[in-house]
């Protein structure tokens, strides 16, 4: 078989060699692996350019993926980031100088790749996603995460996950069905996914491969630190609170505040000479207070362009992506040689997200209702840090918000849980980072 | 701003440097000693092709702070370079492209210096002249073979290593070539993977210790009980074990009556309805109730006879201290680190200081026997220690000449393993990819007979292959094209190597890292 649908050369013929000639060279051809679907044709390559595609954060990845995006031939390019330029940031995000520093990373980062890659429109937005609502959403053909919070990466799974018009879907229209790609990084390591909102594995089916950090047991900060980030966290959540250093902006910890980071590293350090520690120091302190990920650009690069790689497939069907195909995950590791793993990460029936099926969860009937809602927090599959829980009758348990019923449903937080639900029945748990979502558990006691 | 208590040591007021404000996010892999290998570092770029993974592989290293980079390319900006290269504009048009390239990265980094030039037809001869430059030397296909000989004979000549890089269509690989062997002491291994506790044969200040604290356990109070250390706790019951078995627990089922045993000690009665440190004690057993193996790694260290201009480094020097120290304890330097565990805070820092002092009492037993090498009087105390608190994990990367294996042997067994692999849906070799992209080395042949009778004629009997026949269809269809995507990627993984290289930490690949961006996965040969 010949590897070319269309004789190079016939299609633009006569013009002289194109800007494009490198990526249109696939798109004109089918090759070997190419889905029997895959027709070459200069439409298809100019709807590439009509695609509106949103990147979801701006700094190492986002940076790496606009650039990418652009010179695929994606001309329709939004970014969303709330963010400001850091001096941080400049080992990676190379769309950044150090004048722009304290500027919106969407903007500078759009304004300087429509300046350098002609004919690429990209739109910034400077808010938060939540910002946005489902309308904004619906306008993108697919979405590209490059993001460091696992809660915005939930948030908008799930908004993604409830767009989806199953009715529609079922007639073979699948405008609501938004393809998310995501791309994660820590140091050597990374991992890019390709998720078809409500046909595969979604980020909620995935959340038990981001295990949270154990907590350390607050007994330990306040009478027996081993560690010099025992003395750290001890400060930090400790002293912090009872000392009030700064009473001028009440005592709100700024983390990017050096004279706060100083004060938390001056304490910690009294600490640590107190109990004969070793080892606290001012990076240590900024790293444990704000949870810093070590992040690289060549890491940045690979995850980045792995993400993109999946976009340019799934938008031209040029070749199997991640996601159609048999896999959809795939994990780097460059510590120890070089080691990829891609895999298909299966749906999850119980997924609060995507699934019908409410998730198994055996607890102490013993536990107050307050130590079941402080383990969700915990929990690897659950990590809900401000839980509101109903019965599946819909009766209030406990509620966050707002004050009154907050107030009302106090009282049950030190009842037991056997005298609050039967074994065997529903829970329903919401949590205000994710609104859309209700988390259902069938309860079973041990 | 608060004053510390006067009586304790003043701490060091000032905060970070810009410098190390700008690198923080990096220093927390490689500290300031691999940074500084990085600002010592001189890159040379020979851009050849449409040169866009090796302009990429250099911006993730002018971004971290490299030295120095060199560009030689012989190209002229084109448009089909502003299609696939982010390094340039449409003002650049008609430029040198190493110049042009050079300026916009730049950009990125005001502390690294560049210089791009023209190359012309036959010149790069001229620029590796016998002066020592460059610290690493990369180069992108297609290339005249000439100028890989040339690079070739310069990174013998000067013992640096080499990194090729070839990307095409969804394909690409990068390959690097080692001046010699490459041992690593700094490979950073997992935090988890590191503990070694002394359990089965603790010297006396750890059996004394332990034994202070567990006399009477069963009369502790319930704070005392719950706050020995699980190290005494093992300690204790391994002790109790002995006396009745006559040995330590070995096998697996031992092992596991023995965590049943010391799970069964922990006091119920208290308000947790458990103990935490008895608790890890279980958790712990099956990991720390073993004597641990000389890892292979370490082994083909001991084992390695360096070459003569190797052999007095300060790496084999010690090296070879430590091997004599193996064979007169049959074990390695104890590493002297604890792993957080319950206990008071005191009782834990005097734990530490047993495991400390009896780290560096091996620390100076190996020092003493580097000493008596004439070469050894020299080496720093520090760099000794380190070694000793990695010995463990030292890792020898072996030089191009060790046992090399033919390309053909190569392709049979991975061939063999894909048929193995068919049965149970495995993933393909990725090694037609590195054959297919190698035929076209030194010209983009965009049809694939020509490249298959290219494979054939460097290794016969693989070009009937059916896979490769359609990794061949694949590379046809690119006509040699950088894909940007696939460049950048490419460009990450290479630098991420060099980084690795020039720090000497972590591990590198030996030698040939092959990336698929079909299937989206990488995979490794030594070629």
């Amino acid at each position: 078989m010949s590897p070319s649908a269309v004789v190079p050369g016939e299609l633009g013929s006569g013009a002289a060699p194109s800007r494009w000639s490198f990526r249109d060279k696939i798109l004109l051809s089918t090759g070997p692996f190419t889905h029997e679907m895959f027709e070459p044709s200069e439409e298809a390559v100019a709807a590439l350019g009509e695609m509106q595609i949103l990147v979801i954060g701006a700094g190492g990845l986002g940076c790496e993926i606009l650039k990418n995006l652009a010179l695929s031939g994606f001309k329709k390019i939004h970014v969303i980031d709330m963010d400001t330029i850091d001096v941080s940031n400049l080992n990676r995000q190379f769309l950044f100088r150090h004048s722009d520093v304290g500027k919106s990373k969407a903007e500078v980062a759009a304004k300087f790749v429509e300046k350098r890659v002609k004919g690429v429109s990209i739109t910034p937005h400077n808010c938060r996603i939540q910002d946005k609502d489902e309308d904004f959403y619906l306008q993108f053909n697919s979405i590209i995460c490059g993001l460091d919070s696992i809660e915005a990466r939930r948030w908008i799974n799930a908004t993604l996950v409830n767009m989806v018009d199953e009715e529609q879907l079922q007639e073979g229209i699948s405008d609501s069905l938004k393809p998310l790609i995501d791309g994660g990084t820590e140091g050597f390591k990374g991992q890019s996914r390709v998720i078809l909102p409500t046909m595969t594995s979604c980020i909620e089916c995935q959340l038990d491969m981001h295990a949270p950090r154990a907590a350390v047991p607050l007994c330990t900060l306040a009478t027996i630190p081993r560690q010099p980030e025992h003395c750290i966290e001890w400060a930090h959540i400790i002293a912090w609170d009872q000392e009030k250093p700064f009473p001028d902006v009440d005592n709100k910890l700024d983390n990017d505040d050096p004279e706060h980071i100083t004060w938390l590293y001056q304490k910690a350090l009294a600490r640590a000479q107190e109990f004969n520690i070793s080892g606290v120091t001012y990076s240590m302190t900024q790293g444990v207070v704000k949870n810093i990920i070590p992040a690289i650009a060549s890491t940045n690069a690979i995850i980045a362009a792995s993400c993109c790689n999946e976009a340019f497939k799934l938008a031209t069907t040029s070749n199997p992506s991640l996601g159609d195909g048999e896999n959809n995950y795939m994990m780097y590791s460059g510590n120890e040689g070089i080691y990829t793993y891609t895999f298909k990460h299966e749906q999850k029936e119980d997924c609060p997200v995507c699934g019908q099926k409410a998730k198994d969860l055996t607890v102490d009937p013993e536990w107050t209702l307050q130590e079941f809602i402080e383990s969700l927090a915990g929990r690897a599959d659950a990590q809900l840090k401000k839980p509101s829980v109903r019965t599946a009758e819909g009766k209030s348990l406990y509620m966050q918000s707002p004050e009154s019923l907050e107030l009302k449903t106090r009282p049950n937080l030190e009842k037991k849980l056997r005298d609050l639900v039967e074994n065997g029945h529903e829970l329903a748990v919401t949590d205000p980072a994710f609104a859309t979502v209700s988390f259902r558990f069938a309860i079973h006691y041990r | 701003m608060t004053e510390v208590v006067a009586d304790q040591t003043p701490p060091i007021l000032k905060g970070p440097s810009d410098k190390e404000k700008k690198y923080d996010r990096q220093l927390r892999l490689w500290g300031g000693q691999g940074q500084q290998a990085l600002e010592n570092a001189h890159i040379l770029l020979v851009n050849s092709g449409s040169g866009v993974v090796g302009i990429e592989t250099l911006k993730n290293l002018v971004l971290p702070g490299i030295g120095k980079f060199t560009i030689l390319d012989t190209g002229i900006v084109s448009e089909t370079d502003l299609g696939v290269n982010f390094f340039l504009d449409e003002d650049c048009l008609g430029q040198p492209r190493a110049e042009a390239c050079t300026a916009l990265l730049r950009e990125l980094n005001p502390d690294v210096e560049g210089e791009g030039h023209l190359l012309e037809k036959d010149g790069l001869s001229g620029y590796l002249q016998d002066h020592h430059l460059y610290t690493l030397i990369l180069f992108s296909y297609p290339i005249d073979p000439t100028s890989v000989s040339h690079i070739e004979e310069y990174g013998r000549k000067h013992r640096i290593p080499l990194v090729s890089m070839h990307s095409a269509g969804f394909y690409s690989y990068f390959r690097i070539v080692l001046p010699g062997s490459f041992p690593i002491v700094d490979t950073h291994p997992d935090s988890t993977a590191t503990t070694d506790l002394r359990l089965l044969n603790p010297w006396p200040e750890l059996s004394q210790f332990a034994a202070g604290l567990t006399k009477d356990i069963d009369s502790l109070d319930a704070h005392a009980h719950g706050h020995i250390p699980y190290i005494a706790i093992l300690l204790h019951y391994l002790k109790i074990w002995k006396d009745e078995n006559g040995s330590f627990p070995s096998t697996y089922k031992e092992k596991t009556l023995f965590r049943e045993k010391v799970s069964s000690a922990m006091r119920k009665d208290t308000p947790e309805g458990g103990e935490e440190n008895f608790e890890e004690a279980t958790a712990a057993v099956l990991k720390t109730v073993s004597v641990p193996a000389l890892p292979g790694s370490v082994k083909e260290v001991f084992d390695y006879e360096p070459a003569e201009i190797d052999a007095d480094s300060n790496f084999w020097i010690i090296a070879k201290a430590v091997k004599a120290f193996y064979a007169q304890h049959n074990q390695l330097p104890l590493p002297g680190s604890v792993p957080d565990m319950k206990a008071q805070s005191t009782t834990y820092v005097q734990l530490q200081n047993i495991y400390k002092a009896k780290a560096r009492q091996d620390v100076a037993e190996v020092i003493e026997m580097v000493r008596t090498h004439p070469h050894g009087k020299g080496i720093d105390a520090g760099e000794v220690e380190t070694f000793c608190k990695n010995a463990a994990f030292i890792k020898l990367i072996r030089g191009p000449d060790a046992s090399p294996r033919s390309l053909g042997e190569i392709a049979r067994k991975e061939f063999q393993s894909d048929e193995e692999a068919a049965a149970w849906g495995g993933p393909v070799s990725l090694f037609p990819i590195y054959l297919a992209l190698r035929a076209t080395s030194h010209e983009s042949s965009t049809r694939v007979a020509d490249i298959l009778s290219e494979v054939d004629a460097s290794i016969p009997d693989v070009a009937s292959n059916e896979h490769l026949k359609k990794v061949v269809e694949e590379v046809a269809r690119a006509q040699g094209g950088e894909l940007h995507n696939i460049s950048s990627l490419t460009g990450g993984m290479t630098s991420q190597e060099v980084i690795k290289i020039i720090t000497k930490q972590y591990i590198p690949i030996d030698n040939t890292c092959v990336f698929d961006g079909i299937t989206s996965r990488a995979q490794i040969f030594r070629t």
